[in-house]
């Protein structure tokens, strides 16, 4: 099984790069605001940016070693790394950018075929679409046979209805290819949908890594959660009854929490835990938040609501059965165990 | 209506005394006067040596622009500036300057005398002379084209396994091209209208270092129907050198939405 191991640090322009990284088979997605360095760990990996210090190494072999003072060039590394603008030879046809550093004809063929853009071959870069654009991309970045695939923002340049659809593609290609793969995005749905792994960076560092469902159930970090989609609710926790935990909120009332900790803490809620109701509903949630409501939008059949500092759910059947309007009280509740506690210094 | 007037004004001023040249004499013994002995010896030389020149300043000037577009190392402007001054320096002080470098008792000439090669009123003076002259306006431009280029494209191409040498053939090369030839034709114009340090490095003897546009000089005295057909070719010449440079197309911008047709790269 093929393995990419990186050990980095390097100062960029206002953060210091401090990661380590290891990726089997598997693909990682690396998620963050933009300034983050995401983009640099690629640029480092392909041997574009030079870090101060570091080790990256492909099944042990190092393809950078500052302190052996190894530095493989770019050309020598089995990269395939599609950038976020595609960076499409612009003088060249599809065809030839796909052979530019194909392994062999053969392939440059079987990989127009795959990633469907066959009938394309002949056009150059200026006649595609985005979409098409994204697959010449990849196609190209594959015909090197490579032995790591970066992506870069594979789907920022891409209208929202292509992106839906290449994004489905690019998990299936994803998965055939069994590649360790590593993918840039600032969209968590995008690295939830696409990663077996995900890993949170803020400022040049990794918060935290685990599968997506991972980061939501135990953020290490209220930037991981926020990142995950929670709404944090900040406050004093302390032992309460049967074993719950008593968070004070800062904005007033408590919170329950299945979850452990003392002193200052985030309570992390998701809004598809919240529900939202006119008044407190007689069932298990043990938290009722009464706030002025504040709709956020529609998701399908679902209605996001804004009840104070919380974003809750409902549907939009029971908003015109309940007459739900702007700024009238609401109740947004969530049980104990749907509260993630996170511990603040 | 002040603006048409004025480019109209602009225009004629630019145009008539071009059109004047074939205007004087009967197009017939325009041609008739190309015939004559000074001014064949006159294309003679100055094919020979603008060949030899143009092929020196593309073959030292492609890699000086790519460097000094591609690379940041310290000295990058000062370097840059040394390449530009040939461009604001007046041709009779590039002249003297070559004459006491390469000349007999010069600071190189005097060496290369000991070894029995003689610089100064040769073909070669006629050379280095338009080398120095016209060679910067290839390598700025060049340096512009060469800056135009998209880096991601040529990180593209290492990460796909093309080393230095395969990127620049095969990326940045092609990609400048529109812009190089630009700078091949601003060159080569320069080259051809090359007078003042050619006159004081090289001298005007027929055969041997005049060219085209020197022999214009010593024939308005001498034969003025020769002087002016001479004109007439280097008029010829000039157009068309232009022409290929408005037909390449430009490949500047990497997502380019449209290749765009353009003469020169504007900005660096």
């Amino acid at each position: 099984m093929a393995s990419l191991a990186l050990t980095l640090s390097h100062g960029l322009r206002d953060v210091r790069l401090e990661l380590t990284l290891e990726v089997g088979s598997e693909t990682v997605a690396l998620v963050g605001p933009s300034g983050a360095g995401k983009s640099s760990v690629l640029r480092a990996i392909a041997g574009l940016l030079r870090p101060d210090v570091g080790r990256i190494a492909l099944d042990g072999t190092a393809w950078l070693d500052t302190v052996r003072g190894i530095d493989a060039p770019p050309e020598n590394r089995s990269v395939g790394l599609v950038f976020q603008e595609y960076a499409l030879f612009p003088h060249l046809s599809v065809r030839a950018n796909v052979a530019f550093g194909a392994t062999s004809a053969g392939l440059v063929d079987e990989v127009l075929e795959r990633l469907r853009i066959g009938g394309l071959a002949r056009e150059r870069p200026a006649q595609l679409s985005g979409g098409e654009r994204q697959r010449v991309a990849l196609a190209r970045a594959i015909a090197r046979e490579p032995a790591v695939l970066l992506l870069d923002e594979p789907l920022s340049a891409l209208d929202a209805h292509t992106r839906d659809a290449v994004r489905g593609e690019l998990r299936d290609l994803l998965a055939s290819l069994r590649l360790p793969t590593i993918l840039v995005t600032h969209d968590f749905e995008d690295a939830a949908s696409l990663a077996d792994r995900v890993g949170v960076m803020v400022e040049g560092r990794l918060l935290q890594v685990g599968t997506a469902s991972a980061l939501g159930a135990a953020p290490a970090d209220p930037f991981v959660a926020r990142f995950t989609g929670a709404t944090l609710l900040h406050g004093v926790a302390e032992p309460g009854r049967d074993g719950l935990t008593r968070v004070v909120l800062d904005v007033g009332g408590v919170a329950w929490t299945t979850d452990v900790g003392v002193g200052r803490v985030a309570v992390a809620v998701h809004p598809w835990e919240v529900a939202v109701s006119r008044t407190a509903p007689e069932d298990a949630t043990v938290n009722h938040i009464a706030a002025p409501s504040d709709p956020l939008g529609t998701i399908g059949n679902r209605v996001r609501i804004r009840g104070g500092p919380l974003a809750g759910e409902t549907t939009t059947g029971s908003v015109e059965r309940l007459g739900l309007r702007e700024g009238e009280t609401v109740v947004a509740s969530f049980k104990a165990t749907a509260a993630r506690l996170i511990q603040l210094a | 209506m002040i603006l048409f007037l004025a480019t109209c004004t602009t225009l004629a001023f630019l145009v008539v005394p071009i059109a004047a040249i074939f205007l004087r004499i009967p197009p017939g013994d325009l041609f008739a006067a190309l015939g004559s002995d000074v001014a064949r010896d006159a294309l003679i030389v100055t094919f020979e040596t603008t060949v030899v020149a143009q092929a020196l300043i593309i073959a030292f000037g492609t890699p000086t622009a790519y460097l000094l577009a591609t690379r940041t190392f310290p000295g990058r402007n000062l370097a840059i500036t040394l390449v530009e001054l040939p461009l604001v320096l007046p041709p009779a002080v590039a002249g003297i300057g070559l004459l006491v470098t390469f000349g007999r008792l010069g600071l190189l000439g005097s060496s290369l005398s000991a070894l029995g090669v003689e610089v100064a009123f040769t073909k070669i003076a006629v050379v280095l002379a338009v080398v120095f002259v016209a060679g910067p306006f290839y390598i700025r431009t060049g340096v512009a084209s060469f800056g135009e280029v998209d880096s991601t494209l040529t990180d593209a191409a290492r990460t796909l396994g093309a080393g230095p040498a395969r990127t620049f053939g095969r990326v940045a090369l092609p990609l400048a091209l529109s812009g190089l030839t630009a700078g091949a034709a601003l060159s080569f114009a320069r080259g051809i209208g090359e007078f003042g340090a050619t006159i004081m490095f090289a001298g005007s003897l027929q055969g041997v270092t005049q060219t085209l546009s020197l022999a214009v000089y010593e024939q308005f005295d001498v034969d003025f129907d020769t002087a002016l057909a001479i004109g007439a070719l280097l008029v010829v010449v000039s157009a068309a050198v232009l022409l290929p440079v408005k037909l390449i197309p430009s490949w500047r911008r990497s997502p380019s939405l449209f290749p765009t047709v353009s003469a020169t790269s504007a900005s660096s």
